[in-house]
């Protein structure tokens, strides 16, 4: 049977923040775009963002840009490129005082400005002291967000293509993108969006991981359309930690908890983040706090009964404050912890959160790829933005709001870029004959399976393996064995098998197309880990620690660089981290303390 | 410590049943189910078949609101240890069903859409943010933070009986929340598009909305303050 065949100018895979801020610039100019998502847009996991947005307003306090781009220099551990750090900082403020425009329900100072509170790694003038920068609807700042930019795509008339997942980017013989297939949930049909442009925004793959922050939808869908296309995933190796999930529960809490004055303590009640960061306390970088509560867990002072994790303190708040800016945290609490946090402490532990790695882009959105000497030739036809994509502004850690942030800069720059470049008038590029057969055989093969094994027991080895091999403390050896642990999943993967063979919205299927994307994910992840012999940001190895020549295991000489992970061949390449900012002064790189 | 409870699921799929039936399980929970969300998937890795919508499980994203017990809630944010021995699941009522505990919602969100959802201010923004008191976003709190799972509009009997025409309190809690935004400027047309019968006027106060909001949120007290501003307006 035929396709069905849809006809846009634009496709954006993901309807999260990054993908509705493009579709919005999109929509506004005229083209003819669709969104396709897996949820109904606000449902995406954006939603879920608690503590607010970066921009230098200074509403509180002294602050410019200048000293929001140190600190994301430095809080990425010198792996972030300085143009695109220098492009995110810069346009911060516009891209927040817009979304105030479009309706976003900020909170606000007694003089009507928006209300900005300290995160983790912000500081005024050049890591002097901790500065109010986090721009808050309380803690339920990517809800209000995400709320507004659907809003406003719905005012402007965007089409969505709700509860249809994206399964494979279709390239031309000059490898120019020109379109992607998608199945229709409901009706489990295939179809073919015909495209002059598809910008990837499909969020992050954190449930490569057994212990997450991230909702079950994240599971990597673009990196692994991405990877089966040719295209080599960046800095993989860099996961994100957040220092304060909910022990055993894993939902997150916001860092805008000790923006507000929460403390974090080990089982001797000690403030124990005064001793490792003198200046930042407990608003270091998230890399840095969590690799402190982890000594402290190792070293015996952790809380409870085996020891196993670090309590977040919020008492002295008090309950005003509580519930004016943290109800969530609070209803939280109640919900996952047993526990009122207006009166007690609650249990915390470092939980896997973001993905700093993805798929290589400029600052425009635009996909680059190593070809014939140059390591950023452009892919024609596709973009990627927000979590999915790798700029690079978070580096080797990403400092907290700059995730929001980098979803209204560069999603509004992708479809800013597409418009300047006037997408509109341009011809759409034909369909190569066989666009669907590649998606149509991997359905099908899921839909004539029997035998094989349940696609969640084969999901739920490989977050095992993940959690032990790349998780916040590594070793040379485990992360070695990590490979071929990953490996071995990877053939397991390829065998999976449903009972339910119903056309109608069968979310096995589903979980068993998002299995093949989170492998990619994961073996991007692993690879580039054990290969990168070092120390850096999120990516911590026992064997590399502090010496005079490395400070604390960085090895600039040999490993300031950004890793491209290629899923033919399992194969690893590399390319130079961009020290030039657009206009100012490099960062050179310094040892990190706080 | 061993727990046994019986699960009794709604069961469609319209690709091979000729019409809807209620399935019994049995799941065996070992403590680490916390909530009704977690026992889900539980039961899933016994019959993959089984369908419901889930993403965030931390009760923000709105996917698996059902029917539990008899009262709309989010799986998400049920613990089961306040639920019976046995548990009965059933879609969300009113809505026409897509598969098992999936419903088709397009009806909900043409009747959000129809509030027009959106800020609408069409003087030129200043280059900052335009200025609001705290007074004036306070009023927007208990209003913005509506995650649309659709539990209040669905256990609304004015709902299930005119869908299509009655807003629904999602809807016009939503409408309220623009209205109530001292930046938007056409609070007269909002007022407007409600004047009717059916729109806003099917609201008989029966409160349901009020009583399964799993956000705490209250319709019932929106739909009261439109009411008043349609009244002082006459």
């Amino acid at each position: 049977m035929a396709q069905t065949i849809h006809k846009y100018d634009a496709v954006v895979v993901g309807a999260g923040g990054a993908g509705m801020r493009c579709s919005l610039q999109l929509a506004k100019a005229g083209l003819r775009v669709a969104v396709l998502s897996k949820v109904f847009p606000t449902r995406s996991h954006t939603v879920a963002a608690q503590g607010g947005i970066g921009a230098s307003l200074g509403n509180m306090d002294e602050d410019n840009w200048h000293y929001h781009f140190y600190d994301t220099v430095k809080g990425s551990d010198w792996l972030g490129d300085q143009d695109a750090i220098e492009f995110m900082c810069r346009e911060a403020p516009k891209v927040v005082y817009e979304l105030e425009h479009m309706g976003m329900p900020f909170d606000r100072n007694p003089d009507g400005t928006i209300y900005q509170r300290p995160f983790g790694g912000h500081s005024a003038n050049y890591g002097e002291k901790p500065v109010p920068r986090a721009c808050a609807a309380a803690d339920r700042t990517g809800h209000a967000m995400l709320h507004t930019l659907y809003q406003n795509n719905v005012r402007n008339k965007t089409q969505f293509f709700v509860e249809w997942m994206a399964l494979d980017l279709i390239r031309d013989s000059e490898g120019d993108c020109v379109g992607v297939t998608a199945l229709e949930m409901e009706t489990g049909e295939v179809a073919i969006f015909h495209a002059k442009c598809v910008l990837l925004a499909t969020g992050g793959a954190g449930r490569i991981f057994a212990a997450s922050t991230n909702a079950f939808i994240n599971t990597g869908d673009g990196l692994g359309m991405a990877a089966r296309a040719g295209i080599p995933l960046e800095d993989m190796e860099f996961w994100q930690f957040h220092p304060t999930g909910v022990h055993n529960a894993g939902v997150l809490l916001t860092e805008g908890c000790r923006g507000e004055g929460a403390i974090l303590r080990n089982k001797n009640g000690e403030r124990f983040m005064e001793r490792y960061a003198p200046k930042l306390k407990d608003l270091a970088p998230r890399d840095f706090i969590s690799r402190c509560m982890d000594q402290e867990i190792k070293e015996g002072r952790g809380c409870g009964p085996n020891g196993d994790y670090i309590q977040l303190d919020l008492t002295h708040l008090g309950g005003e404050t509580i519930m004016k800016r943290l109800p969530s945290v609070h209803e939280i609490g109640k919900n996952f912890a047993n526990v009122d946090v207006i009166k007690e402490p609650i249990p915390v532990v470092p939980t896997i959160h973001y993905q700093m790695g993805g798929i290589p882009t400029n600052i425009h959105g635009q996909v680059v790829v190593p070809k014939n000497g140059n390591p950023n030739t452009i892919v024609n036809g596709l973009y990627a933005i927000g979590e999915a994509s790798c700029v690079s502004v978070h580096g080797a850690n990403r400092l907290g709001t700059n995730s929001l942030l980098d979803l209204l800069v560069f999603g509004r720059a992708a479809g800013n870029h597409l418009v300047e470049t006037a997408l509109g008038s341009k011809a759409h590029k034909s369909l190569p004959a066989d666009a669907a057969d590649y998606s149509l055989s991997r359905v099908a093969v899921l839909d004539n399976s029997s035998g094989g094994e349940y696609p969640q027991d084969v999901a739920n080895d490989l977050r095992k393996t993940m959690q032990l091999h790349a998780g916040v403390f590594r070793t040379q050896a485990s992360m070695d064995e990590g490979v071929e642990k990953v490996i071995a999943i990877d053939e397991r993967a390829k065998h999976l098998s449903l009972k339910d063979k119903s056309k109608v919205f069968n979310t096995a299927r589903i979980e068993a197309l998002e299995v093949a994307n989170l492998m990619e994910a994961a073996k991007a992840t692993m690879v580039s880990a054990a290969a990168r012999k070092e120390s850096r940001g999120a990516h911590t190895v026992d064997d590399y620690g502090d010496t005079p020549e490395h400070p604390l295991g960085r090895n600039d000489q040999e490993w300031m660089k950004h890793s491209l992970w290629y899923s033919e061949g399992n194969r690893l390449d590399y390319k130079p981290v961009n020290l030039k900012p657009l206009t100012v002064e490099s960062i050179p790189p310094v040892k990190r303390t706080f | 410590m061993s727990d046994k409870r019986i699960f009794e699921i709604y069961r469609y799929d319209p690709d091979t049943d000729a019409k809807p039936r209620m399935e019994s399980y049995e799941v065996e929970l070992d403590g680490s189910e916390r909530m009704l969300l977690d026992a889900l998937m539980k039961l899933k890795k016994q019959d993959d078949s089984i369908s419901f919508r889930r993403s965030c499980r931390e009760g923000v994203c709105g996917s698996d609101a059902m029917n539990i017990n008899g009262k709309n809630g989010l799986a998400c944010l049920t613990n089961m240890r306040t639920l019976p021995q046995k548990v009965t699941l059933r879609p969300l009522p009113g809505l026409p069903v897509v598969r098992d505990l999936i419903v088709d919602m397009s009806q909900f969100f043409k009747q959000y859409h129809s509030i027009k959802p959106y800020i609408v201010n069409d003087t030129p923004p200043p280059e900052k943010e335009r200025l609001q008191s705290q007074e004036d976003r306070e009023e927007l709190n208990g209003l913005y933070e509506c995650i649309l799972c659709a539990c209040c509009s669905t256990s609304c009997p004015s709902f299930w009986w005119n869908p299509d025409k009655f807003v629904g309190p999602a809807g016009l809690l939503a409408a309220y929340r623009f209205i109530a935004d001292s930046r938007d400027k056409v609070k007269e047309e909002r007022l407007e598009n409600l004047e009717d019968p059916y729109r806003l006027f099917r609201c008989h106060t029966i409160m349901n909305c009020v009583d399964v909001c799993p956000k705490g949120l209250n319709p019932t007290k929106a739909i009261g303050k439109i009411k008043e501003m349609l009244v002082k307006r006459a």
